[in-house]
């Protein structure tokens, strides 16, 4: 007994001594909340909380922190807002680049350029965090909404993204990522993960969006060979609102109405989410069309494991070339599942979902879609079940949001 | 660059400033009478440069022997690039001091190395009128032993005093371009942060202005051997050209420019390295140089193209798209440019077109 207390009190003490060396930074939304609030984001300390208290921030300039350690928090996504409205600099509101940082309870509003960046930013949390355009969907509102980018470790929980003109929840180059518990509504891709390791997407919804989630590897960059994503118990539903992607950015190619899109990638397994009212498709598996000058950058998808997903109404309006013959062939509408065909039975594509596949019975993935010879696909069921890894963080970032 | 003062100026001095100014001289003046007249400061404050503590004011530092700092202390040297980075036109000052018996190594792609003790300063600031150049900014870099440290200091209307600001600041600027034109803008200094933005080079702070190739004018380099600062052996390097410099070939020129204006961030190691776009002087690879590659995080910056680099058409390549905007998100660099280059532009332009189209890889 008397052990025992005295555990707990040393414990209590060393709490104690914990929260006294960490210092919070109070910033007030006031007239000079710019300078404050960025001369706070300096001065603090690792181990340090940067407080936003309730009200509109109203900034004119991009926001950096670039001490590890720190915590951003503020009263909640609906009550500290930072409007970037009047922006005049910087390519984003808030860019991170230091280790260990959480991103908490506040709200990022109308940024010219991305929403939050973080870069080469390990360990980084972003928690009930907000970031919207409040115009709606528009082209010229910013690319990404939350924007982790060559990191190690990326938790997404309970992020809202509405209106990015390119992804809401982009996450770009990394490795061992979560996005989970999270919204996108109203953007041009709702969740993508792009050229990165290790990823669970799941317990997310996905809605309005051209696209619900994609996964895409793209040529030219540091790293790729995008592999081991898991996107799982999302609802990805309803995805139609027309693509306002600036034309040039791979996502402007996306149809509008894909529920999940993979796109040169390998080892991805699509999972016991719920599917429907996606016009194009609920699953697309296609290869990178574009031309290339990169001999390490594979174009094409293989090993694809798709189960026990519910499909609602989809593919009834098929938003690609040669789509609306492809829907009168199948009497009405092409089926939810769809596949470019390349690489064959070697493809490793597999699906225990019980709707029909559309083949394109494409050779190459740089084929055109005239050339495509559709064909109802016959997936090995048996190879379908998920067998990749769960995706666990670091304790100390579940810590961080418990 | 000349920049004169347009009628709106805020720094046309108001007549109360005058009458504080003149306050503040005469109370100078009577201190100086009371305590007996100092010697100028002469000296740099080596302590300071590697202490641990941030100067809040410019003149702790000693690096000049006035306070408005115009005249340098001993072994604070002033030098120029031969391709400068763009910076809304302003003038700007440089100087190097390297503690005195110290010596300046050389590292990969002829970049200096400047020894632990070392700073670098540069100040900004518009000449109205041709009656010398009125600070805006000092921007200091400070070599201590855990590295790098930069630290802006913002000036006062009166130019006699510089403070840190490390959240940075905005100050409205009425100037008049090189071609006449008049134009007002929100000139901005850069935060602690958005300066270590530009100067991170993998985890580290870096210079990034003084490199041999840079600095070599056929004189410069011979005179820091003399001082002691730079030894004789120097490894072999290409020289830049001013990319200004209408004599030299469009192609080294554009490579300088982008160099100095893009490649400090857009490196594979800098800032930019997620983007695949890299504009160093020594970039090799054609896609990485931006020639039919495509956009990865462009957002609304594509400007509705489709290549960083569209050889021959310099009016639908990316980077003439985000060269000339001043909007944020769209403006390249993202930081320091308010207004657009309209020479720099003209420079890239003429290279693109002058581009053969291959086709790229399609």
């Amino acid at each position: 007994m008397n052990r025992i207390l005295t555990a707990s009190l040393a414990m209590a003490l060393m709490s104690t001594s914990t929260l006294a060396m960490a210092r919070d930074w109070v910033v007030a939304a006031d007239d000079n909340a710019q300078e404050n609030l960025q001369e706070a984001l300096i001065v603090a300390e690792p181990g340090d909380v940067v407080v936003l208290q309730e009200g509109v921030f109203t900034l004119t300039d991009g926001l950096s922190l670039d001490v590890d350690g720190v915590t951003v928090r503020g009263a909640g996504p609906d009550k500290s807002v930072l409007s970037f409205a009047g922006q005049l600099g910087a390519g984003e509101g808030l860019l991170v680049t230091s280790d260990n940082v959480v991103l908490r309870d506040f709200a990022v509003e109308d940024t010219r350029g991305d929403g939050i960046k973080s870069k080469g930013a390990d360990n980084i949390v972003y928690y009930n965090v907000r970031v919207e355009w409040t115009g709606g969907p528009k082209e010229t509102n910013g690319a990404y909404g939350v924007y982790p980018v060559e990191s190690e470790n990326v938790l997404i929980d309970g992020v809202t993204v509405i209106g990015a003109s390119d992804a809401g929840i982009y996450v770009g180059q990394s490795r061992n990522i979560i996005v989970r518990n999270s919204i996108a509504r109203f953007n041009v891709a709702g969740i993508e993960i792009e050229n990165s390791f290790n990823a669970d997407v799941h317990d997310n919804i996905a809605v309005r969006n051209t696209g619900g989630v994609l996964v895409f590897d793209l040529p030219n960059l540091p790293q790729q060979g995008g592999h081991n994503v898991r996107v799982f118990d999302n609802v990805i539903a309803q995805n139609d609102t027309p693509n306002f992607a600036p034309k040039g950015n791979i996502v402007a190619s996306v149809p509008m109405g894909v529920g999940v899109m993979i796109m040169a990638n390998r080892d991805i397994e699509i999972f016991s989410n719920a599917f429907t009212e996606n016009a194009t498709s609920n699953i697309m598996i296609i290869g990178y069309k574009r031309p290339f000058d990169d001999d390490k950058y594979q174009p094409m998808v293989s090993k694809v494991r798709i189960s026990d997903n519910a499909h609602g109404k989809a593919g009834f309006a098929p938003e690609f070339e040669g789509g609306a013959m492809l829907a009168a062939a199948f009497g009405g509408g092409v089926p939810p599942i769809m596949w470019d065909g390349v690489g064959g039975a070697e493809a490793e594509i597999a699906s225990s979902d019980e709707v029909p596949v559309l083949s394109l019975g494409m050779a190459r993935s740089d084929q055109p879609i005239a050339e495509a010879q559709p064909s109802l696909a016959q997936l090995d069921a048996s190879k379908a079940a998920p067998v990749l890894p769960t995706i666990v963080m670091p304790e100390a970032m579940e810590a961080a949001i418990r | 660059m000349r920049a004169t003062l347009s009628s709106s100026s805020p720094f046309r001095r108001t007549p109360e400033i005058r009458i504080t100014a003149f306050r503040i001289i005469l109370s100078f003046f009577c201190a100086a009478l009371l305590l007996g007249a100092h010697p100028p400061l002469t000296r740099v404050n080596d302590s300071v440069i590697i202490g641990d503590a941030l100067p809040q004011s410019l003149s702790e530092f000693g690096f000049f022997q006035d306070a408005g700092a115009k005249i340098p202390s001993e072994n604070v040297v002033p030098y120029e690039l031969n391709a400068p980075l763009f910076s809304d036109y302003a003038e700007k000052l440089r100087y190097a001091y390297v503690p005195q018996g110290a010596t300046v190594a050389i590292g990969d792609n002829g970049r200096l190395l400047f020894p632990v003790g070392s700073a670098l300063i540069k100040s900004f600031g518009y000449n109205y009128e041709g009656t010398g150049i009125k600070f805006l900014e000092t921007r200091v870099l400070l070599h201590r032993a855990g590295g790098w440290v930069a630290l802006p200091y913002v000036w006062n209307a009166e130019g006699s005093e510089a403070v840190l600001k490390r959240a940075g600041t905005r100050l409205p600027i009425n100037i008049f371009k090189p071609d006449g034109t008049a134009v007002s803008f929100s000139y901005a200094v850069p935060n602690q942060n958005q300066c270590k933005g530009c100067h991170v080079l993998g985890e580290e702070i870096q210079p990034i202005g003084p490199k041999l190739r840079n600095l070599d004018d056929g004189k410069r380099i011979g005179d820091w051997q003399t001082r002691g600062w730079l030894v004789h052996d120097l490894p072999a390097f290409k020289t830049m050209p001013d990319w200004a410099d209408i004599d030299a070939p469009v192609d080294q020129r554009a490579r300088a420019y982008l160099d100095v204006n893009c490649g400090h961030c857009h490196n594979r190691a800098g800032p930019a390295s997620n983007s695949g776009l890299y504009l160093t002087f020594e970039e090799d690879n054609a896609v990485a140089l931006g020639l039919y590659k495509r956009p990865v995080a462009a957002g609304r910056g594509s400007g509705g193209f489709d290549f960083s680099i569209d050889p021959g058409h310099p009016e639908r390549s990316i980077i003439i798209n985000r060269m000339a905007s001043t909007e944020p998100g769209i403006a390249m660099p993202e930081l320091a440019r308010a207004l657009p280059h309209d020479e720099g532009l003209d420079l890239i332009r003429q290279w693109i077109a002058a581009m053969p189209q291959t086709g790229g890889s399609d």
